[in-house]
């Protein structure tokens, strides 16, 4: 039940916004715990977002665990 | 998106699992614990632990809110039910035996119980039948918590009340390391509950209990390489809390959603089914928002309910004392379309998950 999943944020109403996760599924999302603007991802959980998703975090990401792959002890 | 597909490349798993078993401990038996629904679907439905080496074993905790949420508060909701307000929850709750029926059968008997995506559609509802009495019955843990906190601050219609039964992970991950014959070695804290509240409340496992923690995400890549980490950790004899999901994770967590839970909020002990009363575990609604507070709207309390049928093991299950395919219902007296407990109800219950998926290796 902890699932959540990310989405492109379309629109910004206010506390509301419409988001985009994937291949036309729009959905109307409350965006009071996240600090986000069109264009955007963001972690949608229970009609809410609870986290950005920022990308450039995410290709880090892989860096690091081909840093941490390549330094471990063997 | 071609980024998660990378969190999920076979090459990139082969790799990682190579470097396991390269560190794995050549005899004894290591055994990490996670206490999350999403990371035992993960695990299962990719087949992690076919690429473990014998001696590593993941076991599942307590990591599914609707699992845990004792039957005495479904008897609470489906009474309130009987009252003739409408219930309303997630999908996976209806179906969770309470001490003498679970929601859904309360439905088929005449009460109004609908399933929602979140509390925001249920208020929605609400706004639209103002002759009506709607109550949200509130289940999941700290990733699912804060949504309710903005509602009850948002302070909803007259006709609206929320049934909290939230509960906190902390606490139920403490306890494992008290049941006797679990020696678990190692935690993977869950990566959504951890967005909201951070790395802070593991700091004690690694401190305290010398517990390698590492908190980690959802892709099988994101677990795997977790798994590496905290063999890492076991290997060099260095317990640590580490972030392998640093990409979503902060490190003091979802500060906006942390402020409403404190608004809305306060903590206190509370029964969990199957494995009986924790210390500081659940949100419970602060006494200045009493008049949204279903309970006492509707005066009802139960103290005590039938939270595990004869023969079912789902209380072993919960806290990974033994496999779903250990207790002798599993699969026989207990499907996935007839399920006698609560761990196979919720999609995210570890015999749902076992059940439902066929690529499971042990």
């Amino acid at each position: 039940m902890c699932l959540a999943i990310p989405a492109l944020v379309v629109r910004v109403e206010g506390d509301k916004a419409q988001v985009d996760f994937g291949q036309g599924v729009l959905k109307d999302i409350n965006i009071t715990l996240v600090d986000t603007k069109i264009g955007g991802y963001v972690l949608v959980h229970a009609g809410y977002a609870i986290q950005t998703v920022d990308k450039e975090e995410a290709l880090e990401t892989i860096q690091l665990w081909k840093e941490i792959l390549s330094a471990g002890i063997e | 998106m071609t980024e998660k597909l990378r969190f999920r490349e076979p090459e990139l798993a082969k790799k990682i699992a190579t470097k396991i078993a390269k560190i794995a401990p050549g005899d004894e038996l290591v055994k990490f614990c996670h206490v999350c629904g999403t990371h035992e679907w993960t695990i299962t439905h990719y087949g992690l632990r076919s690429l473990l080496p014998s001696n590593v074993e993941v076991i599942a905790g307590p990591g599914c809110p609707v699992c845990i949420v004792p039957a005495a508060e479904i008897d609470e909701a489906v009474q309130i039910a009987k009252k003739g307000a409408v219930i309303t929850s997630f999908g996976d709750v209806l179906r969770v035996p309470g001490s003498n029926k679970s929601l859904l059968e309360a439905k088929a008997e005449g009460a109004d119980v609908r399933i929602v995506y979140g509390v925001t559609d249920a208020i929605q509802m609400a706004k639209a039948e103002p002759n009506k009495e709607f109550v949200f019955f509130a289940v999941g843990f700290e990733t699912t918590a804060p949504t309710t906190a903005v509602e009850i601050l948002k302070k909803p219609p007259a006709n609206f009340s929320f049934l909290v039964s939230h509960r906190l992970i902390p606490p139920a991950m403490e306890l494992l390391l008290g049941v006797g014959d679990l020696q678990i070695d190692g935690f993977i804290a869950p990566g959504h509950v951890s967005v909201i509240i951070g790395l802070k409340p593991y700091e004690l496992f690694p401190r305290v209990y010398r517990m390698p923690t590492v908190v980690a995400g959802f892709e099988p890549n994101d677990v795997l390489m977790g798994i590496y980490m905290l063999l890492k950790q076991y290997k060099e004899n260095k317990p640590r809390l580490e972030n392998e999901y640093s990409r979503m994770v902060k490190w003091e967590g979802n500060l906006k959603a942390l402020d409403v839970m404190n608004k809305a909020f306060e903590i206190s002990p509370s029964n969990w089914r199957g494995i009986g009363r924790l210390p500081e575990s659940a949100y419970r609604l602060q006494d200045k928002f009493e008049d949204y507070n279903a309970n006492k709207k509707f005066n009802v309390n139960v103290e005590q309910g039938r939270d595990i049928l004869l023969g079912c093991e789902c209380h072993l299950v919960i806290i990974g004392k033994i496999k779903p395919d250990e207790c002798p219902m599993f699969m026989k007296a207990c499907t996935p379309q007839k399920p006698v407990g609560a761990c196979m109800v919720s999609s995210e219950g570890t015999c749902r998950v076992w059940a439902t998926t066929s690529t499971r290796s042990n």
